[in-house]
């Protein structure tokens, strides 16, 4: 299943600074294809800004970043759109357009990035609801209509519309119920099994970690300070990891970074 | 201590300080505002550049015709109208003193069509496009709905700025040759209901007296105040910043900016066509 070759996605000494404010300081990371790193960290620690970079919503001031082995941070606008269309991405607040129906937020990127026609692609978007446990009833409500959960599957169904070979999850779960998150953290795996995609997913919360990830990342300062399968997650023998993964207040991360 | 230390010396130090500090200041703010002339040209350009560029999104151009367009024109026309009837009021209470009532009709034709109609419509517009860009734009970056439409391969400069713009630029001029037509009909109302002058011989000599002109600079006037309002609404609220308050700071910028902008633009654009 894992290409150890060529990862899908590395990341080499990757910084990105805002002013005198160095959010990453360095981050090396590989995601082997087919598989699902999962990057955990407090917040405010370069999680987001990680992602950011990667999809390319945030330039980043120095370092590479290669998917498929091929430095993106050097591509032209032009190749850089046609990398765009391998990616998803699942945003946290769902970043549905609330100006267009459930349906056309589904499949808008197989309408303008694909050129599908519309007929072809309402009854693609009906698909993907599917997929994520919704009826054809929802396609034509407005984002506005549906609740926290349901919004969260839309945006899912949207993500993986365009059978993405990588699906970004920022913070998949959260603002949801436990059980809700839960139905979420299944439907991930289940998305990302069924497409054969590389997942890089970026969460606190560790219920999440455990269900969808094969490998795990821990950021803490804009730097990578530990990273492994996730069934090495409680033996790393790295204090953070362990503070953070037991969530205690008292340990090597102080309160102040991490707040 | 520093009562230890001569008194003078003091007194100069805090004056030197004082004026570093005042420099300082004035130094920040003049880099922030070429900064930000910067980004905003940037902007523009990028923006200039992918109007050229396909792919286009039609249903979004012909929706921000309609916006801004057609629901502008109840507020424009309200706006022309009233102006043009104060108009004729003021110019004969003004006029009569010098026996000179008879330039009413020309009065108001000149200023409706060279300042007044774009404006007035370029800041009525302001308030009510520019405010509504600004908004919308500013909560689709805040709920991260821009960045959504980058990783769905559609460019925000093309979904978004492109249909705004170009909307904003190739509607204005109709509005306002829609303003001025109304305006000097207000003109005409008061001139002939109110002030009992001859409909005829009015009608013939605002005909007369106008020249293609005087029309003509008012509607590239209004191409451009359209411009200045869409674009400063879409660079406002694309650069908004997080939360209500980023979004309620970029809708107020953009409507102020656009409006400042308009005023000194028609200084320019007169200057340009008239000496």
């Amino acid at each position: 299943m894992t290409d150890t070759s060529v990862p899908k996605i590395e990341l080499r000494d990757v910084r990105k600074s805002f002013g005198s404010k160095h959010v990453l300081r360095g981050v090396d990371l590989k995601v082997p294809k087919g598989s699902s790193l999962v990057i955990i960290g407090g917040s405010g620690t370069g999680k987001s800004v990680t992602i950011k970079c990667v999809l390319g919503l945030l330039a980043a001031d120095s370092g590479q970043i290669l998917i498929d082995g091929v430095d993106i941070t050097k591509l032209g606008s032009r190749k850089r759109d046609e990398q765009m269309k391998k990616f998803g991405m699942l945003f946290q607040g769902g970043a549905l357009f609330d100006s267009l129906p459930i349906w056309e937020n589904v499949s808008f990127g197989l309408i303008h990035g694909h050129d599908m026609p519309r007929d072809q692609a309402r009854l693609a978007a009906i698909e993907k609801l599917k997929a994520v446990g919704l009826g054809a009833n929802v396609a034509d409500l407005f984002p506005a209509e549906l609740s926290g959960g349901m919004q969260k599957r839309v945006s899912l169904a949207r993500a993986i519309a365009v059978n993405p070979e990588i699906i970004f999850f920022d913070e998949p779960t959260t603002g949801l119920d436990p059980i809700m998150a839960d139905v979420i953290n299944e439907l991930i795996v289940q998305c990302v099994k069924d497409l054969g995609a590389t997942a890089l997913t970026i969460t606190h919360d560790m219920a999440s970690v455990r269900k969808i990830a094969d490998y795990v990342a821990m950021i803490y300062e804009g730097k990578i300070i530990w990273s492994g399968p996730v069934a090495e997650l409680d033996h790393s023998g790295n204090p953070y990891v362990d503070q953070f993964i037991h969530g205690r207040a008292d340990g090597p991360i102080s309160r102040a970074t991490a707040a | 201590m520093s009562e230890i230390a001569p008194t003078a010396a003091r007194i100069s130090q805090k004056s030197v300080s004082a004026v570093l500090d005042l420099c300082a200041t004035v130094g920040h703010s003049v880099m922030r505002f070429f900064g930000s002339v910067g980004r905003l040209t940037e902007f523009a350009a990028k923006a200039i550049a992918h109007i050229f560029m396909p792919p286009w999104f039609f249903k979004q151009i012909g929706r921000q015709f309609v916006d801004i367009g057609y629901y502008s024109l109840a507020v424009v026309g309200l706006t022309t109208l009233f102006s043009g009837m104060v108009l004729a009021l003021q110019s004969y209470t003004g006029f009569a003193r010098f026996n000179a009532e008879g330039a009413i009709a020309n009065v108001v034709a000149l200023s409706m069509t060279r300042e007044l109609g774009p404006v007035l419509a370029g800041l009525m517009v302001a308030g009510r496009i520019g405010a509504s860009i600004a908004a919308e734009i500013g909560t689709m970056r805040v709920t991260e709905q821009v960045d959504a439409l980058t990783t769905l391969s559609v460019n925000p400069y093309k979904y978004l700025v492109v249909p705004r713009v170009l909307a904003g630029t190739l509607i204005m001029p109709v509005l306002v040759l829609v303003g001025d037509i109304i305006g000097i009909f207000g003109g005409f109302i008061v001139a002939v209901f109110r002030l009992k002058f001859s409909a005829y011989a009015y009608v013939e000599q605002t005909w007369n007296f106008l020249e293609p002109i005087d029309v003509i600079s008012g509607l590239i006037k209004a191409a451009v105040f359209g411009f200045i309002v869409t674009i400063m609404g879409c660079y406002n609220g694309y650069n908004s910043d997080r939360g209500a308050q980023g979004v309620g700071a970029a809708t107020t910028n953009a409507v102020v900016s656009a409006s400042i902008l308009i005023l000194i633009f028609n200084y320019l654009l007169t200057q340009v066509f008239f000496s």
